[in-house]
């Protein structure tokens, strides 16, 4: 049995054999790695723990830097952890802290290991165990591992307490209640002499408050001794980051920390301390001026250093100053302007976020200037980041600050033209909206939206795709704004449209139904007719055109006025004359409009995408329906085309009135207005539906299974062979045609186009080279203007009403865990307040070098009232709090094992009655906490 | 709170990689690559910090330097002070270069354990516990001397078994 045991042994590979094997493998690292791991799964299941040992440290190994799966080793993990010899149960260690999370199956085996090694008086064996502790606690082992935390926490040898300290944290993130046994102890620990131990302590103070500053409030005096005494910096770090929680919460702590958060400031030459001290005043203590004033000189030398790394902590808290302070900004601006040309990209997003926190009404157009002047010369990435922020900063409450629209309008089809630009959604959903609020903004939206239809450059830029669909909705919404409604149906229908997908498309198509409508209904209503003029029609606009309305006040019908003898014949004759001319220029236009969009929109029969099916036939459909009246106009028969024409014309009234019809914007709490009517069950069972839909076929999912069939049946073999043969000669002489007349679209003839491209340098024409001039630019614009002289007003932006645009924040601090855990650390603050009291002769001494008059006078101040507090709320916790009392003290007295016992099984029970108590505590603490905790504050 | 340490060669391989909250092998290898893509994107002589919240989430902030051909990164969130962080890979490559004399990658590569024992005396359960190299230098002879200890006394056993076979 030992001797293959033995064998092993000598010939195993280590982990460093296994290292150089790595470097020396010529077969390749994921062979060699599959072949090392085949010796590991021999070895580990070795009863020879030396052979494990070492076969699990090579899983290890392979498991961090190679990213080999171990949890299946778990086991094996444990057993080594439990071997006698040091080294072995080292390994174990580090693999059980590498590879154990909450859901490992085994870790429940490990408790008792730990125990016994928590107990063990080999510092670094104790040590290795807290480490696991450290990282690896679930509920049930910081519960069961409470009592021997805590008797580390008094322990003798430094680096041993140290680390005891360190995983009490994670203890108490796990298991709240052990705040009951464990915090004044720790407590204790911050008036260790030692710096290594009041290090860790605050470090762990430090991550408590970060969570709930508020329940560590009445711990203010211990740390506020801190501050002022400790002379080590990680210390002086950590506390002013505590004081940055507290501060901020109780403006007395504030009023006191001012003093000595200064003095670290002006006195230490570490700039870690200097930063953390400027961070403190200007988040937490910026209400005090000489403070600030010396943080912001501060944050001016950091800004002016040489070191990368100060300039961007510089940046970093003058943004936060940013939030309160604008004037601090703006005396550093030319600092923050040049580094948005900085080569690091940190340096330049924080100045970005800072010439962000700047604009306003009056700088806005200066900024954008600049900014995207910048954005063209710096790589993409940093370009899309100054676009998205510049959208965010001008969109942000309801376009605020933006005054002139069409300019913003313009800025935004600026941006889309630069390369690379990323935030087609984020445009796309702007354009829409400001065509929705602003009404004043739509004649430039169509213009903008026009410039980029037109051009067949965008069409192969699957990121401009968004802001494309958004064009074409704009163009079809709100075409009465055109001046030129045949241009963008031209634009809507150029031959690279067939490169959008589908949804896009069919957007685009939709817009040329709105657009064709909108030219048939003010054709209409310019001319009355397509064919004929009808005589009431005509009546007007002759009445319009001369004065002399009484001339033709007889004439019924054309020929009547022909024959009527009263008028002056010949200069009647020249107005219908004329009319008829125009007239039929109007009915040539709308009849070649007709022709473009037959001529784009039969291929598209073919297509199997239903929403481009559906659309070109709604469009077609319409186009027929007028086409019918057409050859009648070459044989005038107006008696009988009277009534059809009259029901063509209601037709596209009622279609214009459909889609002229105001979209405006939604509030986002419109569902929830609209009262759910009388007698409508939303729950109630759909199970009728079932017994009528229960003899269709499951086919029957889709809506038209005829349909479908013929589409079925059509698509291999009829359609297939039409679209083969259509490029062939029909569709080839039509795209030959459609070239002559749009020659403009098509590529080959692009260079020479009226319309700016998509890259045109020339769109940047106004951008300064020189980076001095873009400071002073910037200078001049960052710097507020008293008046900023519009010549238009701010036009209406649609609103509704109570302030849409603010989603209702759902501010879900549900973190159970760090309520309770804060709970407890109330109860106990309060608990041990008392105790404070009685064992103030002990604690005088170590209190003595506290300044004078600062404590004593508090304590003086603060008993009554506590005791008001106490004897008021003993009605309400009586018996629950009594076993509270006792059990730090027991456990501060007794140490032999019977009591341990005892303890253990009160903690249970009482942690049981406390669960139902604390919901009954929770208001009245609640209600008391800011009465109570001010007085330590003094 | 720390939340990982990496140290990597400037190919991208790591050489140390702990991270003191627990992620699965999968996740800690994409982060380690993502690390790597955007580190070694970056200029020399430009800032230490790095913006890692698009890698790590929220509330994480990312420093690292630079050595010969290692990279040291350090992870953690708003309870650190950066430049402090800064301070700390000085301290721990400091503290390797005591141990090993000019310490170079391949003293790290042959090294792991030694290594991996440094950083758990400065960094406990995601904490600065130990800031001074003397002292974590103390604690490594210490813990090399009780594992040299354990291994002596492991021959021993094994040799009266065989010869008493």
């Amino acid at each position: 049995m030992s001797s293959p045991s033995i064998m092993e042994t000598l010939f195993q590979r280590t982990l460093e054999d296994l290292i150089k094997g790595f470097r020396l493998q010529l077969i390749g690292e994921s062979a060699f790695i599959s072949k090392a791991m085949e010796e590991i799964w021999k070895e580990i299941k070795s009863t020879n723990l030396q052979t494990k040992s070492i076969a699990l440290q090579k899983l290890s190994y392979l498991g961090s830097l190679y990213f080999v799966d171990m949890s299946w080793s778990a086991f094996h993990c444990i057993e080594c952890m439990s071997s006698p010899r040091f080294s072995q149960k080292r390994i174990g260690y580090v693999a059980v802290s590498q590879s154990f999370y909450d859901e490992t199956p085994v870790l429940l085996l490990i408790t008792n290991q730990l125990r016994k090694d928590l107990g063990n008086v080999n510092e670094f064996e104790a040590g290795l165990a807290l480490d696991c502790l450290a990282s690896i606690a679930t509920v049930d082992l910081a519960r069961d591992l409470t009592p021997n935390v805590f008797k580390l926490l008094g322990s003798s040898k430094i680096p041993l307490r140290k680390k005891a300290i360190g995983a009490i944290l994670r203890v108490f993130e796990k298991y709240p209640d052990a705040v009951r046994v464990c915090f004044k102890r720790l407590v204790e620990n911050l008036d260790s002499p030692d710096s290594r131990i009041l290090s860790a302590v605050v470090g762990v103070f430090c991550e408590l408050a970060s969570r709930d500053p508020r329940s560590y409030l009445p711990l203010a005096p211990e740390f506020y001794r801190v501050l002022v005494d400790s002379k080590n910096n990680w210390v002086l770090i950590k506390i002013l980051k505590i004081f940055a929680k507290l501060a901020a919460l109780e403006p007395r702590v504030a009023k006191r920390i001012v003093e000595p958060v200064c003095e670290h400031m002006r006195r230490t030459g570490a700039k870690s301390l200097m930063f953390e001290c400027i961070r403190t005043v200007v988040s937490s203590l910026s209400d005090y001026e000489a403070a600030l004033k010396l943080a912001v000189s501060k944050i001016r030398e950091l800004l002016g250093d040489e070191d990368a790394n100060l300039k961007y902590l510089g940046l970093h808290a003058l943004s936060v100053v940013a939030r309160k302070q604008l004037w601090v900004v703006l005396e550093n601006q030319e600092i923050v302007i040049k580094s948005l040309m900085d080569a690091d990209a940190n340096i330049r997003s924080e100045s970005l976020r800072l010439v962000m926190a700047v604009i306003s009404r009056s700088n806005v157009l200066d900024i954008s200037r600049v900014l995207l002047s910048y954005g063209l010369k710096s790589d993409p990435g940093f370009c899309n980041e100054i676009i998205g922020s510049l959208l965010s900063a001008c969109s942000h409450n309801l376009y605020e600050i933006v005054i002139d629209f069409d300019w913003y309008v313009s800025l935004l089809g600026e941006m889309s033209r630069i390369p690379h630009c990323q935030k087609g959604e984020e445009i796309k959903n702007q354009l829409i909206d400001i065509g929705m609020r602003v009404r004043d903004a739509r004649s430039q939206l169509i213009c903008v939206s026009r410039n980029l239809l037109i051009d067949p450059a965008f069409l192969g830029k699957p990121y401009l795709y968004g802001i494309l669909c958004a064009t074409a909705w704009v163009c079809g919404e709100y075409v009465e704004f055109s001046t030129n409604p045949t241009e963008l149906v031209e634009a809507l229908l150029q031959p690279r449209t067939s490169m959008l997908p589908p949804l896009i498309r069919a957007v685009y198509l939709q817009s040329v139904l709105k657009i064709l409508i909108f030219c048939m209904y003010s054709h209409f209503q310019k001319w009355g007719s397509i064919s004929f003029p009808s005589s009431h029609n005509l009546e007007g606009v002759l009445s319009e055109s001369i004065s002399k309305g009484t001339a033709l006040e007889s004439s019924d019908t054309l020929t009547s006025a022909q024959d009527d003898v009263f008028n002056p014949r010949k200069l009647r004759e020249r107005i219908r004359l004329s009319f008829l001319l125009r007239r039929t220029d109007s009915v040539k236009s709308l009849l070649s409009n007709c022709c473009v969009i037959e001529l784009a929109l039969e291929p598209l029969l073919g297509t199997h995408e239903v929403e481009i099916l559906e659309r070109t036939r709604n469009v077609l459909g319409l186009i027929e329906l007028i086409k019918q009246q057409i050859p009648d106009q070459l044989f005038p028969e107006e008696e009988s085309l009277s009534r059809e024409e009259l029901e063509v014309w209601k037709l596209i009234r009622s279609m214009n009135d459909a889609s002229c019809e105001e979209l405006g914007p939604v509030s986002f709490t419109a569902q929830e207005k609209i009262r759910i009517p009388e007698g409508l069950v939303l729950e109630e069972n759909l199970r009728e539906l079932d017994l009528i839909c229960g003899n269709l076929q499951p086919r029957s999912l889709s809506f038209f299974p005829q349909r479908e069939e013929r589409v079925d049946e059509w698509h291999d073999s009829e359609w297939r062979s039409r679209e083969d043969l259509e490029p062939s000669n029909e569709s080839m002489s039509l795209l030959v045609e459609h070239r002559k007349r749009h020659g403009l679209y098509y590529l080959p003839s692009s260079a020479s186009n009226d319309y700016p491209l998509a890259n045109d340098p020339r769109s940047g024409e106004h951008v300064p080279d020189e980076t001095e001039d873009l400071v002073r630019l910037a200078a001049q614009s960052l710097a507020p203007k008293k008046k900023p002289n519009y010549s238009k007003p701010r036009p209406a932006v649609v609103r509704l009403d109570e302030g849409e645009a603010t989603f209702p924040v759902v501010s879900n601090r549900s973190n159970s865990k760090y309520d309770l855990l804060s709970e407890v650390v109330h109860d106990v603050l309060q608990e041990t307040n008392p105790m404070d009291k009685s064992s103030q002769k002990g604690k005088e001494k170590v209190r003595g070098d506290i300044p004078p008059g600062s404590k004593e006078n508090l304590q003086d101040l603060v008993d009554p009232r506590r005791e008001k507090l106490g004897s008021g709320k003993s009605k309400h916790r009586s018996h629950g709090k009594d076993r509270g009392h006792k059990i730090p003290q027991k456990v501060d007295g007794e140490k032999d094992e019977n009591s341990e016992r005892a303890r253990k099984k009160g903690s249970h029970r009482h942690g049981r009655n406390k669960m139902r108590q604390r919901a009954e505590e929770q208001a009245d603490l609640l209600a008391q906490t800011p009465d109570q905790i001010p007085d330590f504050l003094l | 709170m720390i939340r990982a340490v990496i140290v990597m060669n400037t190919q991208g391989k790591p050489r140390l990689a702990k991270f003191y909250d627990y992620q699965p092998v999968e996740k800690q290898q994409e982060l380690i690559r993502s690390v790597f893509a955007a580190l070694s994107n970056r200029a020399e002589n430009v800032s230490n910090f790095m913006e890692a919240e698009s890698i790590f989430g929220p509330d994480s902030r990312l420093v690292y330097k630079h050595y010969a051909t290692l990279y040291f990164v350090f992870v953690f969130d708003s309870s650190e002070n950066e430049l402090a962080m800064l301070d700390l890979i000085q301290v721990f490559v400091e503290t390797l270069d005591k141990c090993f004399r000019n310490v170079c990658e391949l003293d790290i590569v042959f090294n792991y354990s030694k290594m991996q024992s440094i950083l758990d005396e400065i960094i406990f359960g995601g904490q600065v516990l130990e800031t001074s190299s003397v002292e974590v230098m103390k604690a490594i002879e210490e813990i090399s001397k009780l594992e040299a200890a354990s291994n002596a006394i492991s021959l021993i056993p094994y040799a009266s078994g065989w010869s008493r076979r």
